[in-house]
């Protein structure tokens, strides 16, 4: 069975048989699954996987199934951002990564769930519903990219993509155990991303291995002049792939060991950081003293982009629509009925520290404790290779738990958010468990050194077992 | 702190209708929210210039060449309401 097959593995498999029984073992494990992982499961894929293998391709991932998060634009294929107000919404194109990936042959299996518009840490503001961790069905599976980390770790997808804006592919990584790269900002071509925090947010892949996400990176990597943002950069990811971490210095902010850290947790990110050191690496302590305003500072600037780029939803040109005896009474139904309530939130809070006499107090003031955050990585990053901290304080949290409180949600991202602040790259990957439950170790690499990160996590995978464990059969 | 009136008038101001009954929950969570926000007063930032981007990239231009355009059917294929090619929203005065 192909379930939870890496790259390398399954390409013998299509070799051996077809590209269209892998597809199909994939979409039979889908249809059995409980983890409500997809939004949509795309009915071409077989046919598509079939081409692939009458036709021949020699792209990089010929007849490799991949699942997609449902906020990146799929040409045919219905693209909700797990809200009410997208339902019936099917993109005329494809996003820049979509594009790449069809190129090299990949097969895309559908879309996966996600908190509604990426806002969340849970994937339970889901308009479809919660999806469940494939390691304990009563845990949430983090967020917001939940289906995305979920579908690789029950094996209804060898590999898949996120969107980060504070965490969104790391958190969920880290819950499920498996692995979830955020790129340096620019590095990836937002085109046909569905903007929720523009100056914040990057796609990223999540898979079971580290070869994989530097894979994938070769494939949805580069310039793309549809995003002004996006860089130029002639990186080949998996060159990084070498077990070699003689050498490297490694810094451990204490700032993210702080209150309301899991012990298991702590231990766990410990005991890779001595690894490590074992291994050939140098480690010191060092302070990044602005840690503790980033997630304030994150919140506002991610809120007020979120109000702007969430105004172009008001029911004219494409979802949802209530009717109303003007333009502003339908846009304004439309919304309330459309969006969620935390979606609501984020907007009205965003739409406040952007007005008039708040501007200064919020809007502005976070973005001057940005570069105070983004000063402490660059202060960091002069006597250190990288920096290793737990992605998430905590394993996976129960469903409801948080639902009803969204400054406890809001605080569980305390170790994420600051790295998007300064759009430095990072990894989640394995390096425990606690009560059955995965623990990620997360690595902060300088701005467009992704090839330390990718060493220094690929080394550890070579060194570690963490990796291959697998939750019992989800289906 | 944010009030029930000023809920409505953010609101109205982000084109969100809230009704009566739901007001004082937002005004209760947005509180709770604003309040955390707060400690960002504590931070010196005098003379720290704004960070809007942290990309150095500064006006990104094109070629000023003509490209074919998406077709006006499949720019319309996802609205409810159109008109002679057009999107048909109500009268906005």
């Amino acid at each position: 069975m192909a379930g939870w097959a890496n790259i390398s593995q399954l390409k013998e498999k299509i070799a051996q048989g077809s590209a269209e029984e892998v597809t199909a073992s994939y979409l039979e494990r889908i249809k059995k699954s409980r983890t409500n992982a997809y939004t949509t499961v795309w009915e071409g894929a077989v046919e598509k996987a079939r081409e692939i293998d009458e036709q021949g391709h020699n792209g990089p991932l010929a007849g490799i199934p991949i699942a997609i998060k449902d906020n990146i634009s799929t040409r045919g294929i219905s693209t909700t951002c797990s809200s009410k107000i997208l339902q019936g919404y099917v993109p005329p194109y494809d996003a820049h990564i979509v594009e790449r990936l069809k190129d090299a042959g990949a097969i895309i299996l559908g879309k996966t769930n996600m908190d509604e518009f990426a806002m969340g840490t849970s994937t339970e503001s889901s308009c479809y519903g919660p999806t469940l961790n494939p390691w304990d069905m009563e845990r949430v599976p983090g967020g917001s990219s939940g289906g995305s980390a979920a579908v690789v770790a029950a094996g209804e997808a060898p590999l898949s993509v996120g969107s980060d804006t504070g965490g969104s592919v790391r958190c969920p990584a880290a819950f499920c155990g498996v692995v979830g790269l955020k790129p340096t900002y620019g590095t990836i071509s937002r085109y046909g991303l569905i903007s929720y925090a523009n100056s914040l947010e990057q796609i990223g892949p999540l898979a079971t291995c580290v070869s994989d996400i530097a894979a994938l990176m070769d494939v949805i990597g580069g310039h793309d002049a549809r995003d002004s943002t996006s860089v130029k950069t002639e990186s080949v990811y998996k060159d990084a792939l070498v077990d070699d971490v003689s050498g490297l210095r490694i810094g451990v902010p204490a700032e993210y060991f702080g209150a309301g850290i899991d012990p298991a947790v702590e231990n766990s990110v410990w005991d890779a950081i001595q690894l490590f050191e074992e291994l050939g690496a140098s480690w010191e302590q060092v302070s990044l003293p602005h840690t503790s305003y980033a997630l304030a500072a994150y919140y506002i600037i991610a809120m007020s982009e979120a109000s702007s780029n969430l105004a172009r939803f008001d029911g004219t040109r494409y979802g949802y629509r209530k009717e109303g005896e003007n333009w502003h009474v339908m846009a304004s139904r439309t919304r309330a009925e459309g969006f969620g309530a935390e979606v609501k939130r984020r907007i009205l809070l965003g739409t406040y520290a952007l007005s008039a006499g708040y501007h200064d107090k919020y809007y502005l003031k976070a973005l001057k404790v940005r570069t105070l955050v983004k000063q402490d990585f660059e202060q960091a990053f002069r006597e250190f290779d990288c920096l290793m901290t737990p992605t998430m304080p905590t394993p996976a949290f129960k469903l409801r738990e948080k639902v009803e409180d969204p400054l406890a949600l809001y605080l569980a991202d305390v170790n994420t958010v600051p790295i998007n602040l300064a759009g430095v790259p990072s990894i989640s990957l394995p390096c425990g468990f606690t009560d059955g439950l995965p623990i990620g170790l997360q690595i902060i690499g300088k701005h467009f050194d992704e090839a330390t990160v990718l060493r220094a996590a690929y080394s550890f995978e070579q060194n570690t077992e963490h990796h291959t464990r697998r939750p019992a059969e989800v289906a | 702190m944010i009030t029930k009136e000023e809920v409505e008038h953010v609101g109205w101001l982000a084109r969100i209708e809230i009704h009566e009954s739901e007001a004082q929950d937002y005004a209760e969570k947005l509180n709770a929210v604003l309040d955390y926000f707060g400690q960002l007063d504590e931070v010196d930032t005098e003379n720290v210039p704004p960070t809007y981007h942290v990309a150095d990239i500064v006006n990104v231009f094109r070629e000023d060449v003509v490209r074919p355009s998406m077709p006006q059917e499949e720019v319309l294929a996802n609205t409810g309401k159109k008109q002679e090619g057009n999107f048909l929203a109500p009268r906005i005065m």
